[in-house]
C-alpha cells in the first residue's frame, strides 16, 4: 500500500508499504531517516520515540498505514521543531537565545559543522549523558517534549516524563543532569 | 494482509461485519508487539484511528461514556475527578509514549488478565458498548465481559464503541504491584470503590485468575460489616480485624499461577495487602469528606 | 560502498586544549544526538536483502531432516542454506575454543540454537520463509545443573572433545576448572574463632545492550566481502569468520558500525557470518538486524552461578581461611568460561588479606543458554558472594561491617591467593572509607505537602504504598576486578597515528581497530593525540581491519591498551617531528639540538618554553605516520593444581554504599542512593569516568532486585525473551549515585592510570543486598531477590 504523512514539516510518500509495517520500520527503512531507532520494538523502551500530531509515541507500535495524513516530527527534525518553536514565541524562547545554545555546535564535530541543535540536544553532549547514544534520539524526543509543556520540572517530574525510555549505559544520571541543564539554560534565555 | 481504513464509526463497523476476522487497532500496544514479533499475521488490520468518535467521551448524570480509544493520558488528566479509580489505573499503564496512544477498548479487546483497566472498571461498576453493522448496539455489563483467558463477550462482527463507567460517588482506589517502579506489566493488581449512594464496596482483581474478577465474598463481608456497624453514618475507622478478613477474602478470590513475572502464592498474599491498604485509604478518604461536610 | 550510513571520519578540536585530564566532550556526540550517528542496524545498501535465522525450538535434540524445498520456492528468497551449504571444512568457531557450529549440525545443543539461515527481499517474506523450513527434533534429555552434567551416565554435551582444557577437568561435561591452594585452610581455620558458611545463588544476567545484533555483508569484486558490524574486536571476529567462508583475512575486510552498547554481549559472534555466507551465496549485499526476542538467543549472558563459601575470623576480627567452591553454568558452548573460571577463582576471595585458601572454580557445559563475557566477568558472581559472607562475619563477630572490611583490607604489597603481590595502589580502606563517609540521603523523601509521592517510593507509580510497610536499610561493599587480559594472553594494541599539514594546520589523525561501543575511548584518544603532539585538531578514524588488532574493548582495558598503543604511537611520531624539526631547522637554534623539546600549541617549543618552530613549518609538504603495537607488561598462566601464578597485570577497585527503601509486606524496593568511591589511578575524562561508574553502578542494581533470564529447568528453554519480562531499571528505580573519585597512580601504566569500566558492577550489587537484609532482616542468599523472597511466598 501507499502512505502519505509529512515527517519533519516535509510532504513524505512510501510506497508499497507491507500493511504490517510499523511506522518506525517505514521511517528507517523507507524514508532514509534511521534516527529513531529499533531497540525493542514491543513498546518496552522508548527508543524509537517520534512526536505524531504533537504527542510522543512509540513509533514501533503504530502501523504505517495509521500514520496516513499525520504529522511527525523524528529525533532529525528536533533542531528545527525547537527553532520553530521559538519563532512562534509561544513558549518565551528567542531566537537568537536558541542560536547561542548552538555556537558550539560547529566546532565539536566535523560532520556536525553548521548543524543547528535543539537545545536539549545540546545539553545531552554537554552534560556526557550520550555513551553508545542508541537511547538518545528516544529520549530527546521525549524531554524536549517534557520541557515544551513543563519548562521547570522537578527531578521527579522528569523521572516520571522519562520512565518510558530506557538506558543501559548511563544510568540516567547525567541524562538528569542534561534535562536540567537544558530546563536551567531555557528560563535563562527567556 | 490487508489494511482497512474506515473513516467513520458506520464504515468500521461495516467494515468488521464484512470481515469478522479483521483484527482492529487502535494503539497498537497489542497488535503491533504481535505482528512485530511474528506471533500473529491477521487478514486484515481494521484501523480505528480515523474513527473520531472513538476519542471522545460525554459526562452523563451517573456514568461517562468513555470512548474506547480514549488514550489513558487524557484519562488521567481529565477525568481524574469522575473516574478516580480508571484515572490510577491508567497512570500505571505501560510507559508516557504508550498511554498517549493506548486507550480502555484496546485492555476490553485484549482481554488479558493483566490488563491494567479491568480491576478499575469492575470497582466502578461499568457497561461495554458494543456494536455491529448487523444488529446494532448492545450493552454488556462489565462482570459478564471477561469470558476466559484472553476471552470476551464479543461476537466476531462486533466492535468496541465506549465502556459507560459509573461516575464516582465515593473514594476510589488503586494499586498494582510489578517488579519495576515504572513500565511493567501487572503481577497483580487491585481496584477498590467505595458507593456510599448504595452503601456498598466493589472491587476489581487483576492478573490473579484467568480473568479480571471482583471479590464477591469479600465484597458482601464488607458491606455487611459496613451496615451492622454503622459505619457509613458513623464514620468510624474500620476495626483491624474487619479489614483483616476483607483482606484474605480478596486473597482467597484469586485463582493464581506461577509464572515468570511471579508466583501464585506472592499474588494471592499481593492481593491481600493491596485490598488492605486501599480499603484504609478509601475509607480514609471517605471519613475526611464526611468531617469536612459536616464542618460545612 | 553502502549508500547510506558510511562511518564518517571524526575530528575534533579545541584549540590548544582539549588534552588528558579535561572533561572533552565526545566528538562523535553531535551525530549522536541528531540521528545522524550510523548504527550498525542503519546501514543501508542498493539491493539489499534480508537474512533471517531459523532457530531449535527445543534445548537438546537430534536434528532428524530438515526440509527447504518450500522455504525456497517462496518468491523474493535468493538462498536458504543449512549445515550441507557450508562452503569449507571450517564449520565451527569459538572465543577460545572451536566448538560452536556455524550452523546446527545433527544436533542442537540450546534453545535458540541457529539451524538454518535465509536471504530475501523483505524482511517479512525472509520470516515466512523460515517459517516453512521443516525440521524435525528428536529430543534428548536436557543437562541442566551441575547434578545432571556429572552424573554417571550423563549425556555428553560435548562429545569427543579435544580441546586444551579435557585433559586437566574431571569431567567432560566441565568446561575447565581452576583450583587456587595457598597456605593450610585446614589449620587456618583451627585458629578460627567464628566461622561462617553460606551457599549462594547468582541469576542468569543479560547486557541487554540497547542496539541489537546487526550488521551489512557486502560482496566485493575481488570474490571477498566487506562487513559493517557493530563489535566489541574486529580482528577476533575476523579470526573467526574467514576460515569459514573460506577466504584469505585480507579478502574479509572490517568495519566498525556504530555499536549500541556491548558489555560483553558483543565479544562472540553472533550474525557475522551468518550475513557474510548469504551474501557471498547470493552475490548481494546482505542486512540482518535480530529483534529483541532475537537478541536474547543471539548473543551469551552472565554465567549464573552457585557459590559454596566458608570464612574463618578470629575475635579480634581477622580472617583466618577461606574455602570456596564456584560452579559457573557455562550453557552449551564454551565462549568466554575458561577465562571467566580463572577470574572468579583467582578473584574469588576479595580485596582481603587471607593467607590460607582453598578454591576452586569451574565452569559445566549444559543445555542451558550459552554464557560468557560480562562486564566484571567472573568476578562479579564472587564478590556478591563474598561480600554477602564478610557481613555474616562481622554480625557473628558483632563488629561494624565497614570496620571489619577495613581491618582486613588489602593494600599496595599484599598478596594475592594465586601469590602474585599487589604492585600497585590498593586504597580498600580508604573507598570504603569515603563512601561512609559522604552524608546520607534525608529520611522519607517521599513526604510532601500533597501527601506521598508514590515516585519515590517502592512500587512508584504503581500506588502500592502510601508509606505503610517501609523500612530503610543501609549496605556496603567493595570488589576487585583485574583489568586487561590475563592468565599470558598477549594482550596488545596497535595504534597508527599520522601528522600532517591540512589547510594550513596541524592535524594528527588516529587510526586503531578500538571498537568505540559508547565507553568514549574515542574521546580519550583525541585527549592523548593532543596532549602528545601539541595540535589543536585530531581525527580519529573510524575502526577497521586496515589496521592492526586493537584488541577487544573488555576488561576494563582499552583506555590502558589502546591509549597506551595510542600514547606510544604519539610518542614515536613527536620523535621523527622533532627530528624532521632539527633537519630543517637545526642550524638556526642551539636548543635544537641541546634542550628538551616539546609539542605544544601547534609549536616545536623548548621545555624552557621557547618557541622553536611552528609545526606547519616542520611538517610543510611532509607526513609522518607510525604504526606500532603496543603490549602491557606480561602475565603467567596460574598453575593448573595450584593457581599460583603472576596471573592479572592490573587490579582495579570500588566501594558502594546502598540506602535502599523497602516495602517489607509487599516486598518491592526502592533504592535511595547508590554511592561509589573508586580509585581510578589517572582520569584522562573525569566526565566519562563519572559517566561509566554510573553505568556500571546500575547494572549492579539492576541484577539486585529485577535481572534474570528464567530458564525451564525441565526443558531449559527460554521463558522472558523480552524488555516485557526481563527487566532493566528504568530512570525511576535508578537512584542518585553520587561517586567520589580517587587518583592513586598506577606507576606501571599509561599516565598512572587504571582501567575503570567494570569494578562499579561488582559491588553494587552486594551493597544493595545488603541494604535489602538491612531493611528487612532476612538472609537473602540469591540476587535477584525478588518480591516472592522477600515475603516468604516464593
Amino acid at each position: 500500500m501507499r502512505v502519505n504523512f509529512t515527517v519533519n514539516g516535509r510532504p513524505q510518500e512510501a510506497d508499497d508499504v507491507w500493511e504490517g509495517e510499523s511506522l518506525l520500520y517505514v521511517l528507517r527503512e523507507r524514508l532514509g531517516l534511521p534516527g529513531s531507532k529499533n531497540a525493542c520494538e514491543q513498546g518496552e523502551c522508548g527508543s524509537c520515540t517520534v512526536r505524531l500530531d504533537g504527542v510522543p509515541v512509540c513509533s514501533c507500535l503504530v502501523a504505517a498505514g495509521q500514520a496516513e495524513g499525520r504529522d511527525v516530527v523524528t529525533v532529525e527534525g528536533l533542531g528545527d521543531h525547537a527553532r520553530q518553536r521559538s519563532c512562534g514565541g509561544s513558549d518565551g524562547v528567542p531566537l537568537d537565545a536558541a542560536k547561542g545554545w548552538a555556537a558550539k555546535a560547529g566546532t565539536d564535530s566535523q560532520a556536525g559543522e553548521g548543524v543547528e541543535l535543539a537545545p536539549i540536544q545540546q545539553a545531552f553532549i554537554d552534560a556526557g549523558a550520550v555513551q553508545c547514544g542508541f537511547c538518545t534520539p528516544g529520549l530527546l524526543v521525549a524531554s524536549d517534549e517534557l520541557l515544551e509543556r513543563n519548562p521547570n520540572p522537578s527531578d521527579a517530574d522528569i523521572r516520571e516524563a522519562l520512565s518510558g525510555n530506557l538506558c543501559r549505559c548511563t544510568g540516567y544520571e547525567k541524562i538528569m543532569d542534561a534535562v536540567r541543564l537544558a530546563a536551567a539554560r531555557q528560563s535563562e534565555g527567556v | 494482509m490487508d489494511f482497512l481504513r474506515p473513516a467513520s464509526w458506520e464504515e468500521a463497523l461495516a467494515a468488521k461485519g464484512e470481515h469478522p476476522t479483521a483484527v482492529p487497532i487502535a494503539g497498537g500496544t497489542d497488535v503491533m508487539v504481535e505482528i512485530n514479533f511474528d506471533h500473529r499475521r491477521p487478514e486484515y488490520l481494521l484501523d480505528l484511528n480515523r474513527v473520531g468518535d472513538l476519542y471522545e467521551w460525554e459526562t452523563g448524570e451517573d456514568s461517562v461514556r468513555l470512548g474506547a480509544s480514549v488514550p489513558y493520558s487524557t484519562i488521567m488528566e481529565q477525568l481524574r475527578a469522575e473516574l478516580p479509580g480508571l484515572a490510577l489505573a491508567s497512570h500505571t499503564v505501560a510507559s508516557p509514549q504508550i498511554r498517549n496512544r493506548g486507550g480502555v477498548g484496546g485492555n476490553l479487546g485484549t482481554a488479558s488478565p493483566a490488563g491494567d483497566a479491568h480491576p478499575a472498571l469492575l470497582a466502578a461498576g461499568a457497561e461495554v458498548e458494543v456494536a455491529s453493522a448487523a444488529r446494532g448496539t448492545r450493552m454488556i455489563p462489565i462482570d459478564a465481559f471477561y469470558t476466559g483467558v484472553k476471552r470476551n463477550a464479543l461476537e466476531p462482527d462486533e466492535l468496541i464503541r465506549a465502556v459507560h463507567v459509573k461516575k464516582a460517588d465515593g473514594p476510589q482506589q488503586y494499586s498494582k504491584v510489578g517488579t519495576r517502579n515504572a513500565m511493567v506489566i501487572a503481577v497483580c493488581a487491585f481496584g477498590l470503590a467505595l458507593h456510599p449512594r448504595t452503601r456498598t464496596v466493589r472491587t476489581g482483581i487483576g492478573s490473579a485468575a484467568p480473568t479480571p474478577v471482583r471479590a464477591e465474598a469479600a465484597e458482601e463481608f464488607l458491606n455487611a460489616a459496613l451496615a451492622e456497624g454503622g459505619f457509613w453514618d458513623n464514620g468510624k475507622i474500620i476495626t483491624p480485624s474487619v479489614a483483616k478478613q476483607f483482606a484474605d477474602l480478596c486473597a482467597a478470590a484469586c485463582n493464581p499461577i506461577d509464572d515468570v513475572r511471579g508466583t501464585a502464592s506472592y499474588r494471592r498474599h499481593a492481593v491481600g495487602v493491596m485490598a488492605r491498604r486501599t480499603l484504609t485509604w478509601t475509607w480514609e478518604s471517605y471519613r475526611g469528606a464526611r468531617r469536612t461536610e459536616g464542618a460545612a | 560502498m553502502p549508500a547510506n550510513g558510511v562511518p564518517t571520519k571524526i575530528t575534533q578540536g579545541s584549540g590548544t586544549k582539549g588534552g588528558i585530564g579535561e572533561s572533552t566532550l565526545r566528538p562523535d556526540g553531535t551525530l549522536k544526538v541528531t540521528g545522524e550517528f550510523a548504527y550498525s542496524s542503519d546501514m543501508w545498501h542498493e539491493d539489499m536483502l534480508w537474512g533471517q535465522i531459523l532457530r531449535s525450538t527445543v534445548a537438546h535434540a537430534e536434528i532428524v531432516s530438515i526440509d527447504t524445498a518450500e522455504a525456497l520456492a517462496l518468491p523474493g528468497v535468493y538462498a536458504v542454506m543449512t549445515y550441507d551449504d557450508l562452503p569449507t571444512e571450517v564449520k565451527h568457531y569459538g572465543l577460545e575454543i572451536q566448538d560452536t557450529p556455524v550452523l546446527a549440525h545433527g544436533k542442537v545443543r540450546h534453545h535458540g540454537e541457529p539451524v538454518a539461515i535465509v536471504a530475501a527481499d523483505h524482511p517479512e517474506t525472509a520470516r515466512r520463509a523460515a517459517a516453512k523450513i521443516k525440521v524435525e527434533y528428536r529430543e534428548l534429555p536436557v543437562i541442566t545443573d551441575e547434578r545432571s552434567a556429572l552424573a554417571p551416565d550423563a549425556v555428553l554435551v560435548h562429545e569427543g572433545r579435544d580441546d586444551h582444557h579435557i585433559g586437566h577437568v574431571a569431567h567432560p561435561n566441565i568446561v575447565h576448572r581452576q583450583p587456587i591452594v595457598r597456605g593450610d585452610a585446614a589449620v587456618a581455620a583451627a585458629r578460627a574463632d567464628v566461622i561462617v558458611k553460606g551457599e549462594y545463588t547468582f541469576g542468569m544476567q543479560d547486557q541487554a545492550f540497547l542496539g541489537p545484533e546487526s550488521g551489512l555483508a557486502v560482496p566485493e569484486e575481488d570474490g571477498g566481502v566487506h562487513l559493517y558490524i557493530a563489535t566489541q574486536w574486529l580482528h577476533s571476529d575476523l579470526r573467526q569468520i574467514a576460515p569459514v567462508l573460506g577466504l584469505p583475512e585480507r579478502k574479509v575486510r572490517m568495519t566498525l558500525s556504530g555499536v549500541g552498547g556491548a558489555f560483553g554481549g558483543r565479544e562472540d559472534l553472533s550474525m557475522q557470518i551468518h550475513a557474510c555466507l548469504l551474501a557471498l551465496r547470493t552475490g548481494k549485499p546482505v542486512k540482518i538486524v535480530y529483534n529483541r526476542f532475537e537478541s536474547f538467543f543471539g548473543h551469551v549472558h552472565r554465567h549464573p552461578a552457585k557459590l559454596y563459601y566458608e570464612h574463618g575470623a578470629t575475635r579480634d576480627g581477622k580472617l583466618t581461611h577461606v574455602k570456596c567452591r564456584i560452579v559457573l553454568d557455562g550453557g552449551a558452548y564454551a565462549s568466554a568460561s575458561p577465562a571467566v573460571v580463572g577470574n572468579a577463582s583467582s578473584l574469588s576471595v576479595g580485596p582481603y588479606v587471607v593467607d590460607d585458601v582453598d578454591i576452586e572454580a569451574l565452569a559445566l557445559y549444559t543445555n542451558n543458554p550459552p554464557c560468557g563475557a560480562m562486564r566484571g566477568f567472573g568476578a562479579v558472581q564472587a564478590c556478591f558472594a563474598y561480600e554477602a559472607q564478610m557481613d555474616k562475619v562481622a554480625k557473628e563477630l558483632g563488629m561494624d561491617p565497614v570496620e571489619f572490611r577495613q581491618l582486613n583490607a588489602m593494600e599496595q604489597g599484599t598478596v594475592m591467593p594465586t601469590g602474585q603481590p599487589v604492585d600497585s595502589p590498593a586504597p580498600v580502606a580508604e573507598l570504603l572509607r569515603r563512601v561512609k563517609a559522604m552524608p546520607l540521603p534525608p529520611e522519607r523523601q517521599w513526604e510532601s505537602s500533597e501527601g506521598a509521592d508514590v515516585r519515590q517510593l517502592p512500587g512508584g507509580l504503581s500506588n502500592t504504598t502510601h508509606g505503610e510497610g517501609v523500612v530503610r536499610g543501609i549496605g556496603y561493599a567493595v570488589g576487585i576486578k583485574n583489568v586487561g587480559f590475563s592468565e599470558g594472553f598477549d594482550d596488545y594494541s596497535t595504534a597508527r597515528v599520522r601528522m600532517e599539514v591540512i589547510a594550513g594546520e596541524p592535524v594528527a589523525t588516529v587510526h586503531t581497530a578500538m571498537a568505540e561501543v559508547g565507553q568514549g575511548g574515542v574521546t580519550v584518544h583525541a585527549q592523548i593525540a593532543r596532549s602528545e603532539l601539541g595540535v589543536a585538531q585530531v581525527t580519529i578514524h573510524p575502526a577497521d581491519t586496515q589496521v592492526g588488532s586493537a584488541g577487544s574493548t573488555s576488561a576494563s582495558r582499552q583506555t590502558y591498551v589502546t591509549g597506551g598503543a595510542v600514547k606510544n604511537a604519539c610518542e614515536l611520531v613527536r620523535e621523527r617531528v622533532l627530528e624532521l624539526g632539527r633537519r630543517k631547522f637545526g642550524s638556526y637554534h642551539p636548543a635544537w639540538a641541546t634542550a628538551e623539546l616539546l609539542l605544544e600549541g601547534g609549536k616545536v617549543v623548548t621545555d624552557g618554553g621557547e618557541v622553536l618552530a611552528d609545526l606547519v613549518d616542520v611538517l610543510e609538504g611532509e607526513a609522518v605516520e607510525v604504526e606500532e603495537e603496543w603490549r602491557h607488561r606480561p602475565t603467567e598462566a596460574f598453575d593448573l593444581r595450584t593457581g599460583q601464578g603472576n596471573g592479572h597485570v592490573q587490579y582495579s577497585f570500588a566501594a558502594h554504599r546502598a540506602v535502599v527503601e523497602v516495602d517489607t509486606e509487599l516486598g518491592l524496593v526502592k533504592v535511595i542512593e547508590l554511592a561509589c568511591a573508586q580509585d581510578v589511578g589517572k582520569a584522562l575524562n573525569p566526565l566519562s569516568v563519572v559517566g561509566q561508574i554510573q553505568g556500571g553502578t546500575t547494572q549492579g542494581l539492576g541484577v539486585a532486585v529485577m535481572e534474570e533470564i528464567i530458564v525451564d529447568p525441565k526443558t531449559a528453554k527460554v521463558r522472558n525473551p523480552s524488555f516485557t519480562d526481563y527487566l532493566i531499571p528504568t530512570i525511576l528505580d535508578t537512584p542518585t549515585i553520587p561517586v567520589d573519585v580517587l587518583e592513586l597512580a598506577d606507576e606501571h601504566a599509561p599516565y598512572g592510570l587504571r582501567g575503570i569500566g567494570e569494578a562499579p558492577t561488582l559491588s553494587s550489587t552486594p551493597a544493595v543486598l545488603a541494604a535489602i537484609r538491612g531493611a528487612t532482616g532476612l538472609e537473602l542468599d540469591r540476587t535477584p531477590v525478588r518480591p516472592e523472597h522477600l515475603t516468604g511466598t516464593a
